[in-house]
């Protein structure tokens, strides 16, 4: 099988990567990049652990291909941290401890950029309808929705 | 297998129509990739639509709407003109899978996928939606219901792609609305749902109607007598009563463990009772 070649953008980076016309983003992401931030969870778009920023668009990386990345930006968990400083998201979800097992924590902190970059205020309700393509099942989502609610008062003030 | 990613309709559906092994179309790839995943489906060439011109926008026309066949249902939910005059069709859009999910999925797929419990294609039936069919052959363009045929089976012949969905312009005091009915508040597969269409007159009396079901046959169903039903009168008891009967009596349900045949039967005349409602209220009816 002949590869594709893709040139992309991620995280404000020019990469280029050859991989195979059935791979997915995720897979090209973990395996061929290094980037393993993006979780397989159940690999059907169903549980949000791969999400990712496409384009300005929340999405599954497993429900895209590598090949569609041609010419694209692609914003990652890896993309957050400014260095050593934590975004607002990332420090509140260790603040409130809005983590257990941590599977699928880089997923949650990209819906939840997705969604304070649209909606900077959000209700409670707006914030759970917001997350619903995320699953977790340690937290009860309490704690990552009080993480998310704290995280938006800190990033008004910036 | 092969990925390609035509510029041109017309390239694209040479591609499809020379292909020797099986080919399939991707846009949002939320159910292709999925069924590949689960190796339902083995393509031997992927065409990705997303880079031909105008398939990714919605453009107002003269006579409506043309929704490009790679627009993403959060896109449609994005568009005020379009919500404004088809508020049934983009709830109905909208109600596709997760924020995820949404950023991805097409109208046109969902059509396509052919699975009778699509949330977006009763919506498109009861607003009289037309497809714009491309391939080898030249243009057509069909009613939206006669595209699924069975259960993951459509009508386009080889090479035939699905270039953008035709609305029309809401006549004055008319509207749409969908509702389906799911075990849970969100993110589920339809049990059975139900797509209605009003136009009224000055008076409230209803005079134009369609009236569609989803996920209570092999296809989604058009039920002209739900139609008869709301016709020449207001939208009072008796008119409702009937139809919940008639489109209680026109499901070909299946027992499954979403839903029972009775269950299906009984929740089609509710919902389309209510959507009725809806779309009476939406049109200006009292």
């Amino acid at each position: 099988m002949a590869g594709v070649a893709v040139s992309t953008t991620i995280n404000g980076d020019t990469i280029e990567y050859l991989c195979q016309p059935d791979e997915t983003l995720l897979d090209v992401l973990r395996d061929r990049l290094g980037l393993t931030g993006a979780k397989e969870g159940c690999g059907t778009g169903d549980c949000g652990a791969c999400s990712v920023i496409l384009d300005d668009r929340l999405v599954c990386s497993c429900l895209v291909l590598g090949a569609e990345a041609e010419g694209r930006r692609i914003e990652t968990v890896e993309g957050m941290a400014q260095g050593d400083k934590l975004h607002p998201l990332q420090q509140k979800f260790l603040e409130h401890a809005a983590l257990q097992c941590g599977i699928c924590t880089p997923g949650f902190l990209i819906a939840a950029k997705d969604l304070l970059a649209k909606n900077p205020d959000p209700t409670e309700e707006e914030i759970r309808f917001g997350l619903a393509g995320n699953l977790c099942r340690c937290t009860g989502y309490d704690k990552i929705v009080r993480a998310v609610q704290d995280a938006a008062i800190v990033m008004k003030g910036a | 297998m092969r990925y390609i990613r035509p510029l041109s309709i017309e390239d694209a559906v040479g591609q499809l129509a020379g292909s020797a092994g099986p080919a399939a179309i991707l846009a949002g790839g939320s159910d292709l990739l999925v069924r590949m995943k689960g190796g339902f489906v083995e393509p031997e060439l992927i065409i990705d639509i997303k880079s031909i011109a105008g398939l990714r926008d919605i453009r107002e026309t003269a006579e409506g709407f043309s929704i490009g066949a790679a627009v993403p249902c959060a896109v449609l939910g994005e568009n005020a003109a379009l919500k404004k005059a088809w508020p049934g069709v983009v709830e109905a859009a909208k109600l596709i899978g997760s924020k995820q999910v949404q950023g991805r999925c097409t109208i046109v797929g969902n059509l396509c996928n052919a699975s009778p419990a699509a949330d977006s294609v009763p919506a498109l039936v009861a607003a009289g939606a037309r497809a714009v069919v491309v391939g080898p052959s030249g243009k057509r363009t069909i009613a939206v219901e006669t595209v699924p045929t069975a259960p993951g089976r459509t009508s386009l012949a080889k090479g035939e792609i699905i270039e953008a969905i035709l609305l029309g312009s809401q006549a004055p005091r008319s509207a749409d609305a969908y509702l389906r009915f799911i075990p849970r508040t969100e993110m589920d597969i339809a049990v059975v749902s139900a797509g209605v269409n009003l136009t009224l007159d000055e008076a409230g009396v209803v005079t134009a109607a369609r009236v569609a079901i989803g996920a209570a046959a092999p296809t989604v169903l058009l039920v002209e007598e739900g139609a008869e039903a709301l016709i020449g009168r207001k939208l009072d008891e008796a008119a409702l009563e009937r139809l919940a009967k008639v489109c209680a009596g026109a499901c070909r349900p299946i027992d499954d463990k979403r839903g029972t045949i009775e269950f299906r039967r009984k929740v089609a005349g509710v919902l389309a009772t209510r959507a009725a409602q809806t779309a009476y209220a939406r049109a200006g009816g009292k």
